[in-house]
């Protein structure tokens, strides 16, 4: 911050560090940053400051949320799968060993929630586990240090932690939320209707007032899912952030926010695997329910 | 909070992801943990196996052990006693010749002594014969006792 420091306020580094770097479609008529206006049909372009980002609604990408989300789910692919082609029953050693720990942890939370048949509940698990923790672990990352770089090569904004943004987590938790209506309808059929017309007041005339409740506390679910894990990491990363805008605050305060900007890192190591891990339970004990039969 | 098609590429992703993982990455890693998990299991009961070997040959070579020092007592001692009976035997073999030796020598002896005392008469008789001979013919007129001479003779 103490490069850009003398122009800058407080309040306005701490919005330029969550504000996503954005690519989306401009409403015509709309009138830039610059003063030019965008022609009639609308124009891609990359925003510039929160207002546009506004004005683009729901046409726009967060390219940094995408990009670093997108490349960390490469990444463990990548290593996993590494390790799954040399996976072999002999003497296992670094990296595997590291893995399959990881694996078994995910098998055994599994095996301990979810008692039906499921070839998909334990790798799904798995990429929930280990991608969820590596967006958050990106939280850890001195949080200056890749958004002022990509500043210094051109990039106005970036955000580096995906799961500080609620669309990531958001798509993450649609995403389970499908496969529960999937399998609920799959696994009960028309005894998924009966659950949510016919619960908790096994009356016909309450049928509307079931419907209400049971539909609510179905949509409740994704909504908890991803709202969670977003304002978990959300609140972790603006602490970091003013921590980090402690430090331009005056010569008094470097140690101080230096040990907190420590404490805090230290203690988050421990929020980030809890998170990941929660939302990772969460999903099994979800699908678990899809999978019951009451 | 700006809810746009990040959440549509995301949820995009995540599938793709899931996807990928639940084909390439989950089978083989627990596949092979499943595999060497087993291998394990087959390998310690083998381990107990063989140790349980042990004992029972640790056993068997105890048994052959004390067997084959019972074999050799016995070995031992019907030695000693075959030794034993040689030299009794012997002893009485040597008394048997001993006593066979002497009585020979002492039917020698009677032999010797019996020829000796048969010359000895027949040199006593011939002695006493020719001094007879002597007497007689001194005393004897030959008409006078020729009857006797001639019943002598007769007798003869």
């Amino acid at each position: 911050m103490a490069a850009n420091g003398d122009s800058q306020t407080v309040s306005e580094y701490i919005v330029h560090h969550l504000t996503n770097l954005t690519y989306g479609k401009l409403p015509g008529g709309y009138e830039r940053y610059d003063g030019s206006v965008v022609a009639e049909g609308g124009q891609w372009a990359m925003a510039h400051g929160a207002d546009e980002i506004t004005a683009m609604g729901f046409n726009a990408i967060h390219v940094d949320s995408m990009f670093w989300s997108v490349g960390l789910g490469v990444l463990f692919c990548w290593l996993f799968r590494r390790v799954a082609v040399n996976a072999t029953a002999g003497i296992p050693s670094g990296l595997v060993n590291f893995v399959e720990m990881v694996v078994e942890f995910v098998d055994g939370t599994v095996k301990d929630t979810f008692h039906g048949r499921n070839p998909l509940i334990a790798p799904l698990a798995l990429t929930i586990f280990v991608w969820v923790f590596l967006m958050n672990l990106m939280d850890l990352i001195p949080v200056d240090l890749i958004p002022h770089t990509l500043m210094l090569a051109g990039v106005e904004y970036q955000k580096i932690v995906p799961s500080t943004d609620p669309n990531i987590t958001m798509g993450m938790a649609v995403g389970v939320f499908v496969l529960m209506l999937f399998y609920s309808i799959k696994v009960k059929g028309f005894g998924f209707v009966k659950e949510l017309t016919l619960n908790p007041f096994n009356h016909p005339l309450f049928i509307p007032v079931n419907l209400f409740m049971e539909v609510v506390g179905l949509l409740a679910k994704p909504f908890s899912l991803g709202l969670r894990l977003f304002g978990n990491m959300y609140a972790g990363e603006m602490i970091f952030i003013l921590i980090a805008a402690l430090f331009s605050v005056g010569v008094f305060w470097l140690l101080p926010a230096a040990l907190l900007q420590i404490g805090w890192a230290i203690f988050h190591i421990l929020v980030i695997t809890l998170q990941a891990f929660i939302f990772m339970v969460l999903t099994i004990v979800y699908l678990s329910m899809a999978h019951e039969d009451h | 909070m700006n809810i746009n098609l990040t959440l549509i590429g995301q949820l995009i992703a995540f599938v793709a992801f899931v996807a990928f993982c639940m084909r390439y990455v989950w089978p083989p890693i627990a596949g092979a943990m499943a595999e060497r998990q087993n291998k394990i299991a087959d390998g310690l009961a083998a381990a107990d196996r063989a140790g349980h070997d042990l004992e029972v040959a640790k056993q068997q070579a105890d048994e052959q052990l004390a067997e084959a020092k019972r074999e050799a007592a016995g070995i031992i001692e019907a030695a000693n006693k075959r030794a034993q009976a040689l030299v009794e035997e012997a002893k009485e073999a040597a008394t048997a010749e001993a006593q066979r030796v002497k009585a020979a020598a002492a039917a020698e002896i009677e032999q010797e002594r019996a020829r000796a005392q048969e010359q000895l008469m027949t040199q006593v008789s011939a002695l006493a014969l020719a001094g007879a001979e002597k007497i007689l013919a001194a005393e004897i007129d030959a008409d006078k006792h020729a009857d006797l001479l001639q019943s002598l003779a007769a007798e003869s």
